[in-house]
């Protein structure tokens, strides 16, 4: 026998998923909706997410190795995920500068100082974006409206479906004439971040990754299924006030954040169970700050404060213990 | 179609030798006994160097009540009692034989004739199972006659024959029920009488039609065996993972047995060396052992004497592929590595795998990413990342809190880690150290 063996436990075989397999199946299912911003946003969704990704890539990369001194964690991915997912939650005319910002929060405090892919308690693009909306709440909260192609910081903005909805409950009545056609929402012809706004495109994005194994159905559909009923009571209460559950659905980041940020494998909960309570809390902080916050959007800080209550959620929702039923 | 609930994977078949008949192998120039082929104490020689020993001969006797005897499967003389490494890795002491003639002893029938009846007692049944050493061949390897007298508080109702053979590229359960199904079914009623009860079920897993429509065929005549057909997923060969599968009920949590949930599981290669022992009075000394491997040349079923060197079965097989990385005794999920191709074939060889380099070698482990797949995986309901980190950490108190004594080493947690922890050598690790603490304590009280 002239072969040298090597001896290592079980199991011998392995199912050959691998970190990046999983990173690069989320960045398909990100495509079509960032096909559908470079076709409602045009130049300014290009530029800001081109930006976006390589400023995270190069904050990756310096820290990585010139502050830590390890290895280069590029390959695996997840630096561009951030960038997409920071640049998805952008308005299409923000400046430059303000996106590098955002990278290096995102990336640098976000995730690189928790110790890198897996330490870090809450989503580096969130803690990006929620960095950038409290910085220059001004920019962040105006967003062009769409089909301006060439445009970029000199884009004409307007109001989103979110300030409207805002100002329908607020008593403006005038402003439910304004909102746009459940059709244009669901597609995404609307003014908003350039992630976020069609809702059918992200839909597309949730079925990519349902298929490919990358996430089980638990969050988005615990968040969106909370979110309908709770707006949904509100709309039964009050339907001039309130507005149709869809809106809320199809508006304001709800698709994205409840698809691609709050499914982020490191900072949501482990157990089938855990996740559901998980996706309910985002659901509820998110149809409160709505209602009742003064930012027009609560996605991203529903999302934080859930990524926050993580761990306490992995301590009470444990599996299904195999016999624990006929003890 | 049933199977059990909670977690499990799906990892290639690799079936190879599902079509290839039996095939008998030859005798070995010398035979090797181990003294612990069993879980329990080990079996306590009975023979001394320079002995004459016929085919069937007993060489060791049970070292207690959980342990089994040990015979001679070839004819010829005890060279010396020495110590081998066998499958565990472990040097073990052994009985060493070397091989003249093939002389039989005569009480053993070798005929192919199938005995239909014995007027054995109950009683006499065990014994004859307990005399001829047989043990559990799904790989477990508990002695057979204590699992065929559970505590008298149980009340038993079911018999669950295991020919699931969910472990990928083995097939010798196959090939041994398409080929000795009728011999099994004797087998069956054996241990049924035993039990005293009137129900048997054989899982069999979905992979295997030709199996289920010869079973059902041989059963539709005979009142109480019923063929359950299973969905394919591993590990349902996993004894919890079948009583669930077949009857709804959950085994609970260690140290409960089958027995409490009213289910006694036999492997079916176990239900025909039963058949063997109480009908043709032959004690156990060959079994199946599939021989295979992606790139061997004549993957195989062979039936093969105790004691056998693995080398003669690689040899059969046409010789172990220049690229092997690994040889296994047993699946690729729960099989242990050998250290070389001389350890001996023993009770608990269901098959011989040789594994390319390329697939050998474990990749660099990285940071848990918290995808949570090693929790979906686990068909015990565990949190494998939770209970390693425990580990990691010493943390032997967290790991016992979460149950790590439920595991059953199944393997589905690292087999699916994209970040490819090695999660069950860390979780082994806590569960040895966890079962110590509790055997401390219990002790203690
Ligand atoms: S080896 Fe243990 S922890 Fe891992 S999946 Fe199997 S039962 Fe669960
Ligand atoms: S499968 Fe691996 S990476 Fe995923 S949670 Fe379990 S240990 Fe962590």
């Amino acid at each position: 026998m002239a072969q040298k063996l090597y001896i290592t436990t079980s199991p011998h075989v392995h199912c050959g998923d691998t970190i990046e397999r999983n990173m690069r199946w989320v960045i398909w299912a990100l495509m079509p909706a960032l096909f559908a911003s470079f076709f409602m946003f045009g130049l300014g969704a290009l530029i800001v997410t081109a930006t976006s990704v390589l400023s995270c890539l190069f904050f990756e990369w310096f820290i990585t190795r010139f502050l830590l001194k390890r290895p280069s964690t590029l390959g695996d991915l997840s630096a561009v995920i951030t960038g997409i997912l920071l640049a998805f939650n952008l308005p299409s005319n923000i400046p430059l500068y303000m996106i590098v910002v955002g990278a290096l929060v995102a990336i640098g405090i976000g995730k690189m100082a928790f110790g890198g892919l897996g330490n870090n308690p809450f989503n580096p693009a969130l803690v990006g974006r929620v960095f950038l909306l409290i910085s220059f709440p001004a920019r962040m909260t105006s967003w062009p409206v769409p089909h301006q192609l060439t445009a970029y910081t000199d884009a004409v903005t307007g109001a989103t479906p979110m300030n409207l909805i805002g100002q329908i409950a607020g008593g403006n009545s005038a402003a439910a004439d304004q909102l746009p056609g459940l059709g244009d929402l669901f597609l995404g012809n609307i003014g908003g971040c350039i992630g976020e706004v069609s809702a059918l495109m992200l839909l597309i994005g949730f079925v990519i990754l349902l298929c490919s194994k990358v996430i089980t159905w638990h969050i988005p559909v615990s968040i969106l299924g909370t979110v309908t009923v709770l707006t949904g009571i509100m709309w039964l209460i009050n339907p001039v006030l309130y507005v149709n559950p869809l809106y809320h659905l199809c508006s304001g980041g709800l698709m994205l954040g409840a698809i691609f940020m709050a499914t982020d494998y490191v900072t949501s909960p482990m157990t089938p169970k855990g996740m559901v309570w998980y996706g309910i809390g985002i659901g509820f902080l998110t149809v409160v700050i709505r209602y009742f916050g003064s930012y027009p959007e609560g996605m991203s800080f529903a999302i934080l404060i859930m990524n926050a209550v993580t761990p306490l959620i992995n301590n009470w929702c444990k599996p299904k213990r195999f016999g624990e039923a006929v003890k | 179609m049933n199977t059990f609930k909670i977690g499990g994977v799906h990892p290639e078949p690799n079936k190879l030798t599902a079509d290839r008949k039996i095939e008998t192998l030859a005798l070995p120039v010398q035979a090797v006994f181990p003294l612990s082929q069993h879980i329990g104490a080990p079996a306590v020689p009975c023979v001394q160097k320079g002995d004459t020993v016929r085919v069937g001969t007993r060489i060791a006797e049970p070292g207690g009540f959980m342990s089994a005897s040990i015979h001679s499967s070839v004819s010829g003389k005890v060279a010396k009692i020495d110590s081998v490494i066998d499958a565990s890795g472990v040097r073990k002491p052994a009985i060493f034989i070397d091989v003249e003639g093939d002389e039989w002893e005569p009480s053993i029938d070798r005929s192919d004739k199938l005995v239909l009846q014995s007027n054995k007692s109950r009683e006499e049944i065990v014994e004859c199972i307990k005399n001829a050493g047989i043990v559990g061949m799904g790989g477990a390897c508990f002695p057979t006659h204590v699992k065929l007298c559970p505590p008298k508080e149980c009340t038993i109702d079911t018999l669950i024959i295991n020919a699931v053979e969910c472990e990928p590229y083995l097939t010798a359960d196959h090939r041994l029920m398409l080929e000795h199904s009728d011999e099994i079914i004797i087998g069956i009623k054996i241990i049924l009488k035993v039990l005293g009860i009137d129900h048997a079920v054989i899982g069999i897993e979905a992979n295997k039609p030709d199996a289920i429509t010869l079973m059902r065929s041989k059963t539709s005549m005979v009142s109480g065996i019923e063929v359950m057909p299973l969905q394919m997923k591993y590990p349902q060969g996993g004894e919890k993972q079948l009583i669930e599968a077949v009857t709804g009920r959950q085994v609970p949590p260690p140290p409960a047995l089958p027995a409490n949930v009213g289910c006694v599981v036999q492997n079916v290669g176990t239900v025909f060396a039963v058949y063997e022992a109480v009908m043709k009075n032959k004690p156990l000394i060959e079994r199946i052992v599939t021989v295979t491997g992606q790139d061997v040349k004549n993957p195989c079923n062979l039936k093969v004497r105790m004691g056998t060197p693995v080398s003669q079965l690689i040899e059969y097989a046409g010789g172990m592929p220049e690229n092997t990385g690994k040889l296994i005794s047993g699946g690729p999920m729960m099989g242990r590595p050998l250290l070389d191709d001389t350890a001996p074939v023993v009770k608990g060889t269901s098959g011989i795998l040789m594994i390319p380099e390329a697939d050998a070698i474990r990749r660099a482990e990285r940071n848990c990413i918290r995808c949570a797949k090693c929790v979906q995986a686990c068909p015990m309901g565990l949190e494998p990342y939770l209970l390693a980190t425990a580990s990691e950490a010493s943390d032997w108190e967290c790991a016992e809190e979460n149950w790590i004594m439920s595991c059953i080493e199944c393997g589905c947690c690292q087999s699916t880690c994209p970040s490819r922890r090695p999660l069950l050598d860390w979780v082994r690790l806590a569960k040895n150290r966890v079962g110590g603490i509790i055997r401390a304590r219990n002790a203690k009280k």
